[in-house]
């Protein structure tokens, strides 16, 4: 039983170490080792399509992840304890929003969003002076918006788990002692849901900095750091992208220990 | 009334990101599918059924998908569930938290980066080098519909071990003392106790899996090397590369109805065998 679980584990993450330590390997092929080296990690982060790259998926991370992790916490508060219609419509939209596969979310985003601008833009167009009329189109907008939409669900799920287990008589005997309700949230509910924020934050900044496929049909004319990857890999394997790979693993595994350390630590002071 | 009123306030923004973001788009594709092609690529408003009568020509890609991701599906429960019984009953509880957020982190890391590690394993010089050195001759790995399974079956196999972890660790273990008791033997108390018990688990894992495979693009695409088409790979074709936006609305279409399916199956499974079905948390 105990050599099964380990054959499993080392299956789940012999191709991870794989990659890392051939990222380390100094020789230009990729699959023979011939000396330790970091300087795949020089020579990709001195190639401006990877900082490019990376710079977009950063920027795009980072701004679905705070709009998803604001606005789901509000949602989250507003449906605390809601029950009839409004409820069910919400929870349907949740589901719809998770189980969807990503491809078929990214197919209808770029369809539903180039018609749009296709009838917004001519509008612009006679509304501002010749010329100078904005124009709408695929790019850091649609990644955003499109990646906020999944990350809000997550957000919304882990927070209803943790509202869910709250104890209400906190936030009552808040009221009873006059609290306005401004003060309440913010002496009371907020301190207490916060590690459940702060691990849907960045679970959701996860989620956008490694996303292929949503990235891949909303993208317009920029390039994640993913999309960068599959179209190198595409040209072949090179120890470039070994390098890569790793540093994208890195920033996940992080970020994933911070969040569940943030939730774990939360639940026991919780508890107390 | 305030109170009302602040309710809807929080939620207005969720709320109208998820109807411009996800209903909407949705909507666009079923209209879509109904329309037709532009000759230079792109979509005629009209009302024919001509896309779905023509879903036949991508027959294949439907062929693969619902016999290689129920199969993948099938690997991967068969892979999990011992995993999943070793942690809920045998593990030592002071390691089982570790262990089972091992289980879940690779889930939440890169697929993408992950299956380019397998391109690196099975292509030419990773294993089957370690084949021929070791005198079994000569094999090819990569590009095989083998590749793929291997892909979907490491990819997927944290979302199957969690739900079945979950049943198993939930269940009555007094009850499996009593069928000791009672005499039976272990195997016999596993094949009446433990594994019914634990089937509303498997019917989640199952499902998860299943639905998420049927969409699924890039471990066919990066190794199947364009030999193994799922339904996914013809989407991202017939969108990026063809250009026939109707047509590829008419598959989406057909893609989430047959999900629909198996979800509806899964609900009214999990009503008969009168599990509850609980959230499983993949955090």
């Amino acid at each position: 039983m105990r050599l099964y679980a380990l054959a499993v584990y080392l299956f789940l993450y012999l191709p991870i170490a794989v990659i890392a330590v051939f990222s380390f390997n100094a020789g230009r092929h990729a699959s023979q080792f011939t000396g330790f080296s970091v300087q795949w990690y020089g020579k990709a982060l001195s190639n401006p399509f990877v900082t490019e790259a990376l710079w977009t998926s950063f920027v795009v991370a980072l701004s679905s992840a705070l709009i998803a992790s604001v606005f789901g916490t509000m949602a989250a508060l507003a449906l605390q304890g809601m029950k009839g219609r409004v409820r069910m419509v919400a929870d349907a939209l949740i589901y719809v929003a998770v189980m969807v596969p990503g491809i078929v979310i990214g197919i209808a985003t770029l369809i539903a969003l180039v018609t749009l601008f296709g009838w917004i833009n001519p509008l612009l167009a006679r509304l501002a002076p010749e010329g100078q009329a904005p124009q709408l189109a695929m790019g850091y907008g649609s990644l955003i918006a499109a990646h906020a939409l999944f990350s809000m669900s997550l957000v919304i799920i882990i927070l209803r788990a943790r509202l869910a287990g709250m104890d209400r008589s906190l936030m009552e005997a808040s009221a009873d002692l006059y609290a306005p309700p401004f003060a309440t949230f913010w002496q009371v509910t907020l301190p207490l849901i916060f590690p459940g924020i702060l691990a849907g934050f960045l679970l959701s900044f996860t989620f956008s900095f490694d996303d292929f496929i949503i990235a891949f049909f909303v993208a317009g004319s920029e390039t994640t750091l993913p999309i960068y990857v599959f179209s190198s890999i595409r040209r072949g394997v090179t120890p470039e992208i070994n390098a890569i790979g790793t540093m994208v693993l890195a920033v996940s595994l992080i970020l994933l220990v911070a969040a569940q350390l943030t939730l774990r630590r939360g639940i026991k002071t919780g508890a107390q | 009334m305030q109170r009302r009123l602040s309710t809807w306030l929080l939620l207005a923004p969720a709320g109208l990101w998820f109807a411009v973001m996800l209903v909407l788009p949705l909507c666009f594709v079923v209209v879509f599918s109904f329309g037709e092609r532009e000759a230079a690529g792109g979509y005629v408003p009209a009302f024919t059924l001509a896309q779905y009568a023509n879903l036949p020509s991508r027959g294949t890609a439907f062929l693969n998908t619902l016999t290689l991701a129920p199969f993948g599906t099938v690997l991967a429960l068969l892979i999990a569930y011992p995993l999943a019984y070793f942690l809920a009953m045998r593990a030592d509880p002071k390691w089982r938290t570790l262990l089972l957020i091992l289980v879940i982190v690779p889930f939440w890391t890169s697929i993408l980066i992950r299956s380019y590690a397998w391109i690196f394993i099975l292509g030419g010089q990773g294993l089957p080098a370690v084949i021929a050195w070791l005198g079994f001759g000569s094999v090819r790995l990569i590009n095989t519909p083998f590749a793929v399974m291997t892909g979907i079956v490491y990819g997927y196999l944290p979302l199957m071990v969690l739900p079945v972890y979950v049943s198993l660790e939930r269940l009555d273990k007094r009850l499996l003392e009593a069928a000791a008791d009672l005499g039976a033997p272990p195997l016999r108390s596993f094949l009446q106790v433990t594994l019914p018990l634990s089937l509303p688990g498997v019917a989640t894992g199952c499902m998860l899996v299943f639905i998420l495979l049927m969409g699924e693009f890039l471990i066919p695409a990066m190794l199947g090397g364009g030999k193994v088409f799922f339904i996914g790979n013809a989407l991202v074709d017939l969108f990026l590369q063809s250009r026939n936006w109707a047509f590829g609305a008419a598959v989406a279409v057909t893609l989430v109805l047959i999900m629909l399916v198996t979800v509806s199956l899964y609900m009214w499974l999990m009503r008969r065998m009168g599990g509850v079905r609980d959230d499983v948390a993949l955090m």
